[in-house]
């Protein structure tokens, strides 16, 4: 049979850069962040890639970022989700609830009690789940956009927060539910070169199994050298992001005091840095697991194949109703997990927790490369996307530009970085 | 013109077993509209069934309705002589109907593989998906259909219409298909495509396959078809051997609904449109 319509990609003599076939749109936003980064440092006079800083930009990130991983499946489902803000209030309320009320009063275990924060958590990411699949229902059987369900939704579940508390802050939270927050939960230097350690490890796991995967099937590779030197950049980077993480310095008050707790005298000159923060280890276990169920489940390719073509999905007999009602629900969970970060970086829960977080999510989803035809996403690139948009927001607060020209220019970027991405995919013949 | 291509044999069919597929009283409105009104075809095996009519015949719904994309308000389903039970696309797979669309059928953002998988991919032992495997697989089967195809990585939005429709048939064949329904399979093909997916059709015809071929061209199904059913405003006008029917015949019956012979049929009509 032949073929004629179909121009070969004439075999051309590969680059030096191709060798190492890598994501070009990974690359791009890499880039666009690390410019931004280094303006900001050299606008600041050093001070924005700072340990400290760099460690304040990851935590505030985190409640962003973990959303915007489901509302990459929410748009490649071709749907939006405009409750997202809301519903992280509402899980939020029920948690609060949950370990001020439910456990210490009801159950009888006080405070503080080692079961509250898992209790909790529990009744949290049941609500966002439970929420998250009506939303689902009501778009996938029902058949009302989500545009409106989801509308409606921002309304509601805002305010259903507010009965759950009757518009009071409620607080302080579980200790040990404060530990998700950031600064009140880190891991400390061993423990961080622990997981650094054990995050190369598996990345170079990953690397060498899908290179072996492809030998097997007899699948073109890249030469061995550009695969060590990609895992050499991916090493050096992990490892970089744990050492400048350790050398935050916990304050010698605030280590005094955690020796005092455990009634112990501090050793003269002892010094400890704060290291990873339990909620970006959180968010980098929620991406991978959520990377794996894009690209290696069932669920994520009929997500994407729905969001591709609707009709081919359905004649392929994947049931996109049950579908929706899924991606919805992660959706909900997802903002539950958020919500723990939120509120425990508070300390408290607060009335407007989340406000305007729909517009954060949606962002950050876009300008990670997003579509909002549908179809295609991907999970590093909205957390890039949230990181993108913290970065520009603190690093703007930190020059001092005011708030209203700070909310101007991220307004803008977000449609400039939506511009540069429907070029980029018109350049590579990819659909927008 | 020759009804018979001189370089593909052509044995008759026997129509003396039990049909692949037998369609009886298939019915299914959409508001007051008869889409299907009682229509009844079957299919044999090695045998490709020519469905005509305008647009808007019916013939599409005719055919989801056994592909099971489309429920039916009446009527049954008998594969190979028993009634089966087909309510939706996973259905009509086990009894090995697979069905091709000029449009509908693949998810352009994937790739090939993923496509021709799609439902029904093959997962490692711990129930990831096992995207080499369907690679090395989609290869083997596409170096049989379509030896010069090689973007096995680019989604297949970057792909030809001879090259998607390849990986749909592809699709189709790699399922062990028994029965194939081609909706218009050619409709956005060139004619150099086109010849490749006849071919196919011809090659499918040989292993024992049974098709149902909707197609406009009415030259290509006197070339490609044993019989035509002919659907007019829902109804069937009538089903014939392409062998004995000629061309006129065939426009007849789409155009006035009535059988070759019949009063008011092709040759009056065809007659008055002349003079
Ligand atoms: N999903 C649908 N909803 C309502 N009417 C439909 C639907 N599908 C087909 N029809 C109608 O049924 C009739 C037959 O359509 P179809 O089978 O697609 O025709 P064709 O013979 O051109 O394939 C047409 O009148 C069409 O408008
Ligand atoms: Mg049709």
């Amino acid at each position: 049979m032949t073929d004629a319509a179909s121009p070969q990609a004439p075999t051309r003599q590969r680059s030096f850069f191709d060798q190492f076939e890598l994501d070009t749109r990974l690359l791009g936003m890499i880039g666009a962040f690390a410019i931004l980064a280094l303006t900001f440092h050299f606008v600041t006079e050093g001070r924005f890639l700072t340990p400290r800083n760099v460690f304040n930009l990851t935590i505030q990130t985190v409640s962003v970022a973990l959303m915007a991983t489901g509302m990459v499946f929410v748009i490649v489902l071709r749907h939006i989700d405009l409750s997202v803000g809301s519903l992280l209030a509402t899980c939020s309320a029920m948690m609060a609830m949950t370990q001020t009320v439910v456990t210490p009063e009801w159950l009888g275990l006080g405070l503080n009690h080692p079961a509250t924060a898992p209790i909790a958590i529990a009744v949290g990411i049941l609500t966002g789940a439970v929420i998250g699949a009506f939303h689902g229902w009501l778009v996938g059987y029902l058949g009302i956009p989500a545009f409106i369900v989801t509308l409606g939704g921002l309304l509601v579940w805002r305010n259903v927060a507010w009965y759950l508390t009757r518009g009071q802050t409620i607080g302080p939270l579980d200790e040990n539910f404060q530990l998700f927050g950031g600064i009140n939960g880190t891991l400390g230097e061993t423990w961080s070169w622990v997981v650094g350690g054990l995050a190369v490890a598996a990345a170079l796991w990953a690397l060498w199994n899908s290179r072996r995967n492809k030998v097997r099937h007899d699948f073109p590779v890249k030469p061995l050298w550009a695969e060590a030197v990609i895992a050499a950049v991916i090493a050096v980077a992990i490892l970089g992001f744990v050492w400048l993480l350790n050398s935050y310095e916990i304050p010698q008050a605030r280590l005094e005091r955690m020796f005092e707790d455990r009634g112990e005298a501090m050793p003269e000159g002892f010094t400890q840095g704060y290291g990873l923060p339990i909620s970006v280890v959180l968010l980098i276990l929620v991406a991978i697991v959520m990377t794996v169920v894009a690209q290696r489940t069932r669920l994520g390719r009929y997500i994407f194949a729905a969001g591709g073509n609707p009709e081919a999905a359905q004649l392929a007999g994947i049931d996109t109703r049950m579908l929706t009602v899924k991606v919805f629900a992660i959706m909900g969970v997802l903002c539950a997990i958020s919500a723990v970060v939120a509120s425990s970086r508070l300390t408290f829960h607060s009335n407007d927790i989340g406000t305007l977080d729909e517009l954060r999510v949606i962002a950050a989803a876009v300008i990670g490369g997003t579509a909002l035809s549908g179809g295609i996403g991907t999970i590093y690139g909205a957390i890039l996307g949230a990181l993108i948009m913290q970065s520009l927001q603190s690093g703007m607060a930190m020059v001092g530009v005011d708030a209203p020209l700070q909310n101007i220019v991220v307004g803008a970027v977000l449609v400039l970085a939506v511009l540069i991405d429907i070029i980029y995919r018109r350049r590579t013949g990819d659909r927008t | 013109m020759s009804n018979d291509r001189p370089d593909i044999d052509r044995p008759d069919i026997d129509r003396t077993g039990t049909p692949l597929i037998e369609l009886r009283d298939m019915q299914k409105s959409f508001g007051g509209i008869h889409a299907v009104d009682h229509v009844s075809i079957d299919l044999y095996p090695g045998e490709v069934v020519g469905v005509l009519g305008h647009n808007g015949a019916g013939k599409s719904v005719l055919m989801k309705m056994l592909s099971g994309a489309l429920p039916r308000d009446g009527g049954e389903i008998y594969v190979k002589g028993e009634r089966a039970v087909i309510n939706n696309p996973r259905d009509a797979r086990r009894y090995r109907i697979e069905t091709i669309y000029q449009y509908l059928a693949l998810a352009d953002n994937l790739d090939a593989a993923a496509n021709l998988f799609l439902g029904r991919e093959l997962v490692t032992p711990t129930g990831l998906v096992d995207d080499a495997r369907m690679e090395a697989e989609t290869r083997k089967i596409m170096s049989r259909l379509n030896p010069n195809f090689r973007r096995y990585s680019a989604p297949v939005k970057a792909l030809s219409g001879g090259q998607r429709q390849s990986v749909a048939i592809a699709r189709a064949v790699y399922f062990n298909a028994e029965i194939l329904i081609m909706d218009e399979p050619t409709a956005a093909l060139g004619v150099e495509e086109t010849r490749m997916v006849a071919e196919l059709i011809d090659e499918l015809k040989r292993q024992g396959l049974g098709i149902f071929l909707i197609d406009h061209d009415i030259h290509q199904v006197k070339a490609l078809c044993d019989r035509a059913s002919v659907m007019k405003n829902g109804r069937l006008v009538g089903t014939v051997d392409v062998h004995e029917a000629s061309e006129d015949d065939l426009l007849g019956m789409i155009i006035a609904g009535k059988k070759p012979g019949e009063p008011g049929g092709a040759e009056e009509v065809l007659g008055a449109a002349v003079h």
